[in-house]
């Protein structure tokens, strides 16, 4: 996916010289054609995320759109006041390309995981937030991300990840995609999450649930009419994400359930990363099992709600 | 004190005055230090149209010390860039004169600034944005003394310098006071200027009251021709009002009475 995502910056400075890159300290090569083709429009500028946020914002006031590509944790935590300031507070159109999403680096410790990022992006005004479920589908995210008008933060997954997403279901910034039909209940899942989601879906379809799965690949603007018509026909709701389940995705859906107090309200559960740092290393597949987001388990808690109603 | 301080200097001054009464608080202090800063710039060296903000070929000016908008309002209402009557309105709901500057609302405003630390790293976005498109616009970055306490500032200090940024000045009004107390006690940034050389910067030091001074040094800009500059204004926090002078107590003050705003009026007579 990563991969995928840096291939289309390099295209999209190939037809579009607004197009710039801009790398903190990536590993040797990163880009390397890019840098050969167009050396005034790539830049690897040390560890220093302040200042590449604010210099991005410049760039950007200037008339360039700037993709910026770095760990998902030092670029949202670390910066968080230029996030807020220099690109929200100026909705500059700047690209924050943030590497690890989740448990990506879980034998690297908490230092490197980026839980919260979705909640804390999410807290932004005029922030987009997107989480591609496959590197197809980031494919298409990417050209559209060029005349999107906001800064944007694009949560990258570990990488060879499986192909979920379908050419027929386009692309469109803050319209989700109903990827499995289901009456019964319906998984709403974000990232890569909605590949675990699809199959816990397949679990419960050879017990005779039919249970459809929503893939919001935009957590902000969030599809609030392509939620809501789940919202008010599904029976049983389950949201999942990789990250802290507190002020996530999750809870947006939760918000919006709220703010539209619909007639009939399913029960919603959250399925995410408890409140609490992890204390293991490990692998991103030991942390997920561990926070009990498995397919297995994505189906017990939908077998639940479906059993309690 | 304000027996140097001639009349246009003195007028700048009057219109601050305005303001801080409009408002009934502000940064008087470390506005005053940056007048003749921002009087030299705008009357001499900036290149820009008051009636078109967004001249692509302006030069572009930035208030990192964003606290010190009043001189900046005031200059700006001089020049025409808004009706001198707005000043007025300063921090009032219904006006655009914040008590920080704000990009967008405010013509002439580059940048929204007040958190510290951001106008350096974004004035060298502009600066690079400027060079790639072979510009010969310049970027000038005002900060404050206290300011550079903030290790952004010197993230994009090193990145000027590897990019060769002989289009970027940094300005530093150096008065010497920050919140709290003399910069010397809170966290002293000696030797100042060695630090600018040593992050790459061509250094020169100025008395940034002194109006001669700062036009002559400011018309010999880039000091090298493959470098970023960076003028150290030795200044004086509260400049023109003896009771403010130096003091830290008038870094910000709100609750102006009209007693006070009287006293700092007479100051300048």
């Amino acid at each position: 996916m990563r991969k995928a995502a840096l291939e289309c910056v390099h295209e999209l400075s190939r037809f579009d010289e607004r197009v710039l890159f801009i790398g903190s300290d990536l590993g040797p090569g990163v880009l390397s054609k890019m840098r050969a083709e167009f050396p005034d429009r790539w830049f690897m500028e040390g560890v220093s995320e302040q200042h590449i946020v604010g210099m991005a914002a410049g760039l950007a006031m200037e008339g360039f759109i700037p993709y910026v590509n770095t760990i998902a944790t030092f670029l949202t935590r670390r910066c968080y006041e230029q996030v807020a300031v220099d690109l929200c507070l100026h909705d500059l159109p700047v690209r924050l390309i943030a590497n690890g999403g989740g448990g990506v680096y879980a034998p690297l410790g908490p230092t490197h995981l980026a839980l919260e990022d979705i909640a804390i992006m999410r807290a932004l005004p005029n922030m987009t937030i997107v989480a591609p479920c496959d590197a197809d589908e980031m494919r298409r995210f990417m050209h559209h991300s060029l005349n999107w008008p906001h800064p944007i933060y694009i949560r990258l997954a570990k990488g060879g990840d499986s192909i979920v997403s379908d050419p027929k279901h386009g692309f469109e910034l803050g319209r989700s995609i109903k990827i499995r039909e289901g009456s019964e209940g319906v998984f709403m899942s974000t990232g890569v999450m909605t590949q675990v989601a699809l199959e816990a879906s397949e679990i419960l379809g050879r017990e005779g649930h039919e249970i459809g799965v929503r893939h919001v690949h935009t957590i902000k603007p969030l599809d609030r009419d392509g939620v809501m018509s789940d919202i008010s026909r599904a029976v049983s709701v389950v949201t999942v994400e990789e990250g802290f389940v507190n002020g996530g995705f999750g809870s947006a859906v939760l918000e919006l359930c709220s703010e539209t107090s619909p007639e009939h309200l399913p029960k919603v559960a959250r399925i995410g990363i408890p409140d609490a740092f992890p204390t293991a290393y490990g692998s991103q597949q030991t942390l997920l099992s561990s926070w009990n987001i498995t397919a297995q388990s994505l189906a017990m808690v939908m077998r639940n709600h479906l059993g309690a109603r | 004190m304000t027996q140097n301080l001639d009349s246009r200097s003195k007028e700048l001054r009057r219109s601050i005055i305005d303001a801080l009464k409009g408002g009934g608080r502000g940064h008087l202090g470390s506005s005053m230090s940056m007048v003749e800063i921002l009087r030299v710039l705008y009357d001499s060296i900036l290149r820009y149209r008051a009636v078109d903000p967004g001249w692509q070929d302006r030069d572009r000016f930035i208030l990192s010390k964003g606290h010190g908008c009043l001189a900046l309002y005031a200059i700006l209402a001089d020049k025409g860039f808004f009706p001198r009557e707005e000043l007025l309105g300063f921090c009032r709901s219904d006006s655009r004169l914040g008590g920080h500057p704000e990009r967008g609302k405010v013509p002439g405003v580059e940048a929204s600034t007040g958190a510290l630390g951001h106008g350096l790293p974004i004035g060298v976005g502009i600066a690079l944005g400027l060079k790639i498109k072979r510009s010969d616009s310049r970027v000038m970055v005002l900060t404050g003394d206290g300011e550079i306490n903030e290790g952004s500032n010197w993230e994009a200090a090193m990145s000027a310098a590897k990019h060769q940024l002989s289009n970027l000045t940094v300005m530093i009004d150096y008065n010497k006071i920050q919140s709290y107390g003399p910069t010397k006690e809170v966290l002293d940034l000696e030797p100042l200027a060695d630090k600018w050389r040593a992050f790459g910067f061509a250094v020169s030091e100025v008395d940034g009251h002194d109006i001669a001074a700062l036009e002559r040094l400011l018309m010999s800009l880039p000091l090298v021709d493959d470098r970023p500059t960076a003028i150290i204004c030795h200044t004086v926090k509260g400049k023109g009002f003896p009771f403010a002078e130096g003091n830290p107590e008038w870094h910000h003050k709100s609750g102006l009475t009209e007693s006070d705003i009287q006293s700092m009026y007479d100051c300048l007579n």
